[in-house]
């Protein structure tokens, strides 16, 4: 049986970490193909109900990643969605969903390599995790539970 | 039902060297809702564009997706492109199959289902987009240069002269910059300050031209054609109405032992001064640090000989705020400094000096008057070495950029010294030169052919001093010889340019980009050199990498173009991508109940309240509104609504979730 290629979905701000992935292209820094980009305005546009989708769309890891402090383009976008990631992994952990599979980064445009490094060591990370079937699980005890 | 037109381009063989396009074509047109799905070699070309003009007028379609290139290079053009074919230009979204798919995968099936995935995901996303009017907003006609080198003095002028006004902000106390402390440039010898004094002056007499010095830009708000800025003036302690620049102050003042900036700490100035005889303004400012008066409360001289009573010792910075249309970057930038070389003993070897320091040197304004003499006895060196590139081109100091103007400089300098010292020995240690540029490969070769210095392929591994002299480790690296000691009067080094102090905190409050360096980061660098990604900020001269005169000079008139380009304009239109809190009819007139959670978050005060009142005048309800002219469409608003009221064009909640489903089923 062929390794198991986990499907993961990134959201990521449109000025730092889409144009840093823009870059990593630019300059044909290769990595793995598991991962599909979808653009925001802003970290801070981020609803984290979105990853619920996700994972509930048979997601298998999931990366967020905007600019680094300081840097955001709209002053503090990516302090809120940071602050938001504390307490929602906090809430996250607390439901039963692992939380290892998602990773939270910050990429500027400058960090092409940065970019394909952590879309390298998420993939390899979700490889060693395996298909996450869980969730289903949970959503399925979650249900059974209310009737 | 949605007729939407997918145009998958080839990109040369950018994209269809890894992607198997045809299959991606087939594929997306089994999609629902997809009408028209084509692969085509250049969807940018001017028959690319055409493909998909026709395609919308014949097929009617509603939407349309063009996978390409990144949305941040093509989307203005394939926007464009709907909008000539009558189809509103938000209904055209781009799918990044070049930097996101095909340059940074192999060729494989896995690639291929990649690029199916991603176009797929634009296809469920553009069947939500909304038709939008593009918002409207007036121009300031005024713009903002901070900087006042050469570059800032260029892009002032070139604004001005278009007839707009402009605010030169100059953090020290006269404009001017590094070209000011210049000796002589290259490739002509001619005089630095001959050329741009009166440059200078013609900023400080310009009808257009406010100039604040000894200012500093610290806070920015709004957006392009309408930004509002605030700047600290700090204070001089000194009415500049009244003073008249006699310079009798300065000539009075006890503490006389102040390192001076302009002369690289090769000379002194006192607490009261102007760092130059032909600073503009030529006025004195008091350096508050080092000023008797500010230290002990006792002193006063300066006041006492003041003729028109001028000095203001309770002067408080002043804050000025203006409303501005467009802002020129201008800041340059700096040299490295001692600490960075302790194996050259640069700052504790008093005769190995940097680059900046030899050009005071050999001024003729300069501390020595332009005589060549070592700082620690005044001799005049008969043996001197330059190094080049020291810190730029080593990784091992975190520098892998070459600073690009130090192999002139460096050739200038050994030429100068040879013309000033005629029986002096001139070596140049050098890794490689680079003498890219109009004459001067040909002022290199004069160096070493007509002025006999010496050219050395080699890396100078430490410097120490014995009895006065400074020996130098280094090994001919073209002739392969072993490592020797040589023997030096003076050491000159070409030491790495880097971003101005102060660069990135500057960035931070105006929302620039920049790079590791610190360097400010430019839109595009080929096709946008002169804009950042922040709209209506633009760049001039060494802010955004180390560069000569003449280039600095070339992008600060380009950046000036821009900028006239800009107030060519009674207003601008803005893309309406913005947040929007919904609207019902009665009796609930919208979700929103009014908690006000997003306003704190939002960092434009763009949330404002609005009253529902019934016909007899009572409040009913109270809404957030948002206020188109300031949102900027971060989303931070939408993210945290509890009630989900408010939505954001462009990236609704409708269109991301269905990005995400579609990411991962057909449909």
């Amino acid at each position: 049986m062929s390794e198991f290629e986990p499907k993961i979905v990134a959201f990521v701000c449109n000025w730092c970490t889409y144009a840093g992935a823009d870059l990593t292209g630019t300059s044909r820094i290769k990595y793995a193909a598991n991962v599909k980009i979808i653009r925001f305005p802003c970290t801070g546009r981020i609803d984290f109900m979105l990853l619920m989708k996700a994972f509930q769309n048979g997601a298998d890891g999931i990366i967020v990643s905007g600019c680094h402090p300081n840097d955001c383009h709209y002053s503090s976008g990516n302090f809120h969605a940071k602050r938001r990631w504390m307490a929602f992994r906090e809430l996250l952990d607390y439901m039963g969903v692992d939380v290892e599979r998602i990773t939270f980064s910050w990429v500027s445009a400058a960090e092409g390599a940065r970019w394909a490094e952590i879309v390298n060591t998420t993939t390899e990370k979700l490889r060693k995790l395996g298909p996450y079937t869980n969730y289903q699980n949970l959503v399925k005890s979650g249900i059974e539970e209310e009737l | 039902m949605a007729r939407i037109g997918v145009f998958i381009c080839h990109c040369g063989e950018n994209i269809s060297a890894t992607v198997d396009v045809v299959k991606v074509a087939e594929e997306i047109g089994k999609l629902k809702g997809v009408a028209h799905s084509v692969e085509y070699k250049y969807m940018c070309s001017d028959p690319g564009q055409n493909l998909v003009i026709e395609a919308i007028k014949e097929k009617k379609l509603t939407g349309v997706v063009v996978a390409a290139c990144s949305p941040r290079m093509h989307e203005p053009t394939f926007r464009k492109a709907c909008e000539n074919a009558g189809l509103n230009p938000f209904l055209c979204e781009m799918a990044n199959l070049r930097e996101h798919c095909s340059w940074v995968h192999e060729r494989n099936d896995t690639t291929t289902e990649k690029a199916i995935d991603i176009v797929r995901t634009l296809v469920a996303k553009v069947q939500r987009n909304a038709a939008l009017q593009p918002i409207k907003v007036p121009v300031t006609k005024k713009a903002l240069v901070i900087g006042g080198g050469v570059a800032g003095i260029q892009a002032a002028l070139d604004i001005a002269n278009c007839g707009h006004k402009v605010i030169l902000v100059e953090r020290s106390p006269s404009i001017g910059g590094h070209m000011a402390q210049l000796s002589e440039t290259f490739p002509t010898l001619d005089c630095s300050q001959c050329i741009l004094t009166p440059r200078m002056v013609e900023v400080a007499q310009h009808p257009n031209i406010t100039l604040y010095t000894y200012a500093e830009v610290e806070g920015l708000e709004g957006f392009i054609g309408n930004f509002k800025v605030k700047i600290r003036k700090k204070s001089k302690s000194l009415d500049e109405k009244l003073c008249t620049g006699c310079g009798l102050c300065t000539t009075k003042c006890p503490q006389k032992k102040i390192p001076s900036e302009f002369e690289q700490g090769l000379g002194l100035r006192r607490a009261i001064y102007v760092p130059f005889p032909q600073a503009v303004p030529n006025k004195p400012v008091i350096d508050k640090e080092n000023c008797t008066y500010y230290k002990t409360g006792k002193c006063k001289v300066c006041e006492v000989v003041c003729p028109t009573k001028a000095i203001r010792f309770d002067q408080p910075d002043e804050i000025i705020e203006e409303s501005i249309g467009a802002i020129v970057l201008a800041t340059g930038f700096e040299v490295k400094r001692s600490d960075f070389f302790p194996e050259y003993g640069h700052g504790k070897y008093k005769d190995v000096i940097d680059g900046l320091q030899f050009e005071r040197l050999a001024s003729a304004s300069g501390p020595t008057q332009g005589v060549i003499r070592r700082p620690s006895d005044n001799e005049i060196p008969k043996r001197i070495a330059f190094i080049a590139c020291a810190g730029s081109r080593d990784p091992a100091k975190g520098i892998e950029y070459c600073s690009r103007i130090c192999c002139m400089y460096t050739a200038k300098h050994a030429m100068l010294y040879k013309h000033k010292v005629h029986e002096g020995d001139a070596y140049v240690y050098y890794m490689d030169i680079r003498a890219a540029g109009k004459n001067y490969e040909e002022f290199v070769r004069r160096a070493i052919e007509e002025d006999h210095v010496h050219y050395v392929r080699s890396r100078v591994s430490t410097i120490i001093e014995r009895n006065g002299k400074y020996i130098l480790k280094v090994a001919d690296t073209l002739l392969g010889a072993q490592p020797q000691e040589v023997e030096f009067d003076m050491v000159v080094l070409a030491t790495a340019g880097i971003a101005s102090p102060g660069a990135e905190n500057l960035a931070q409050t105006l929302h620039v980009s920049y790079d590791q360096h610190k360097f400010f980061a430019e839109a595009h660098p080929k096709l946008r050199p002169v804009e950042t990604n922040t709209a209506g900020i633009f760049l001039a001269g060494a802010c955004q990498t180390t560069r000569d005169i003449p280039d600095s000079v070339s992008m600060a008139s380009g950046a000036a173009v821009k900028v006239a380009g800009l107030f060519s304009q009674t207003e601008l239109t803005r893309d309406p991508l913005i947040a929007q809190v919904n609207r019902l009819g009665p009796p609930l007139y919208s979700t929103c109940v009014g908690c006000f959670m997003c306003q704190p978050v939002c960092p434009y005060q763009a949330i404002e309240r609005e009253e529902i009142k019934s016909r007899d005048g009572k409040v009913i309800k109270v809404l957030a509104k948002i206020n188109e002219g300031l949102c900027q469409g971060c989303g931070t608003c939408i993210a945290l609504c509890r009630s989900k009221s408010i939505d954001i064009h462009g990236y609704t909640n409708q269109q991301v979730y269905s990005e995400v489903v579609a990411l991962f089923n057909e449909f």
